[in-house]
């Protein structure tokens, strides 16, 4: 079953769980089961329209879904999904 | 008999003021870390610029533009958010300029970067480390609301940053490359990105924009909610073809790496960089995969990366802010 990685931000709407399980067949089945199992998350994961939120970066192991097919991406068993805020340098 | 011919030849030009002497950065081929014979990587080293980092073309490019438009004139105070170098290359400029210069930075990074804002004349304000860069951004536009003396040049916003690249570091490119397979530069401000991509499509569609960005600590991860992620408004996401997330800990191994094999002394974002250029130079056959170096590692010297072993540097790679 893939793993999500829930960032310190987000922690308090997980119960403080570090990583969730869920099943999904693409990045956007997980994260609705994310949401389904710790329904503080969805708020903070999709805008009012059920799009990922423009200040929440999701990536499939380490490749941001944006740019790969975004919430239609396909995720296998082994996949890691991360959850992190966007965050600027320079 | 003449003097004998120099063996650094060209020598990058010659200026009448360090100002002109940004850009011209050498590309240098590293042979040991290419994965395959037919892929050949290079290394933009833009810690080859005045104070030692790629943002020297960023803050001429957004100061001599400022002044172009007539927004700014000498003794106007310039203000500017940073995690270090673009608050270093407006130091240097705005003291050559004569512009006091007051910057807005985490208060994790190191202390090498306070120094040099100091050396170049520059007052720091500090913002808490833990919002890392974000934290930075938000102090300053606040600053900025409350007091409309201050001139923000704003590098997240500012279009004259990728310009800055469009027209310099893109242009040197492809001078010295006659193909461009993959382009891998840091993602902070998106300026080096959206700059070069544009460019380098402009003359291959085909080619690779691939950004690296940190996957920070846990611990400078300290946003209240992921409503203060920040994406700067320059960034075309359109414009990128692989986003891929670094650790701390693989970008230190990575700056270890080019110091031992190719005696590279970059900061550890650079390290990160080159990580990403040997994966994308794996998925290729042949051609050319080019990677910014976007400053050297005398600013993370305090942070014992060079010297120490990777075991024990477990809590500098959780709590500093190396982008």
């Amino acid at each position: 079953m893939p793993t999500i990685k829930i960032p310190p931000v987000l922690r308090s709407s997980t119960a403080g769980e570090k990583e969730v399980h869920a099943e999904g067949e693409n990045v956007g089945e997980l994260l609705r089961a994310l949401a389904s199992q710790h329904p503080a998350t969805e708020g903070q994961l999709f805008s009012d329209e059920g799009e990922l939120n423009r200040y929440v970066n999701v990536y499939l192991n380490d490749e941001d879904v944006r740019v790969l097919g975004g919430l239609e991406t396909g995720v296998q068993v082994d996949d890691t999904l991360v959850i992190l805020p966007a965050m600027a340098g320079g | 008999m003449g003097a004998p011919d120099l063996d650094t030849r060209p020598c990058g030009g010659k200026y009448g003021d360090i100002v002109r002497a940004i850009g011209n950065t050498p590309l240098v081929e590293l042979k040991r870390i290419s994965p395959k014979p037919g892929v050949r990587i290079w290394a933009k080293l833009e810690s080859h610029n005045p104070t030692g980092s790629v943002k020297d073309r960023v803050a001429r490019a957004m100061i001599e533009d400022a002044e172009a438009q007539g927004a700014i004139r000498p003794g106007q105070t310039i203000l500017e958010p940073t995690s270090g170098n673009t608050g270093i290359s407006l130091g240097m400029i705005c003291s050559r300029k004569g512009y006091p210069l007051k910057v807005v930075m985490p208060d994790n990074v190191t202390a090498e970067r306070t120094q040099l804002l100091q050396m170049y004349g520059a007052e720091v304000v500090y913002s808490p480390g833990e919002q890392g860069s974000n934290g930075a951004v938000a102090k300053a536009l606040e600053m900025a609301e409350g007091d409309s003396t201050y001139y923000m040049p704003y590098q997240y916003g500012n279009q004259a940053n990728p310009d800055a690249h469009y027209h310099g570091t893109a242009v040197e490119i492809l001078e010295e490359l006659d193909e461009v397979s993959a382009f891998v530069a840091g993602l902070g401000t998106g300026g080096t990105l959206m700059g070069n991509a544009r460019r380098l499509k402009e003359e291959d569609p085909d080619t690779l924009i691939v950004a690296a960005e940190p996957l920070q600590g846990e611990l400078v991860q300290g946003l209240r909610s992921l409503e203060d992620g920040f994406i700067p408004p320059i960034i075309d996401l359109a414009m990128l073809d692989r986003k891929i997330f670094v650790s701390n800990r693989d970008s230190v191994v990575w700056t270890k790496k080019l110091l031992a094999e190719e005696g590279l002394f970059v900061g550890v974002s650079s390290g990160a960089i080159a990580s990403i250029a040997v994966r994308v130079a794996e998925s290729l056959d042949e051609g050319n995969v080019v990677f910014v170096v976007c400053d050297d590692g005398w600013k993370y010297l305090s942070s014992g990366v060079y010297t120490k072993p990777i075991e024990e540097l477990e809590e500098t790679i959780e709590t500093a802010s190396f982008w």
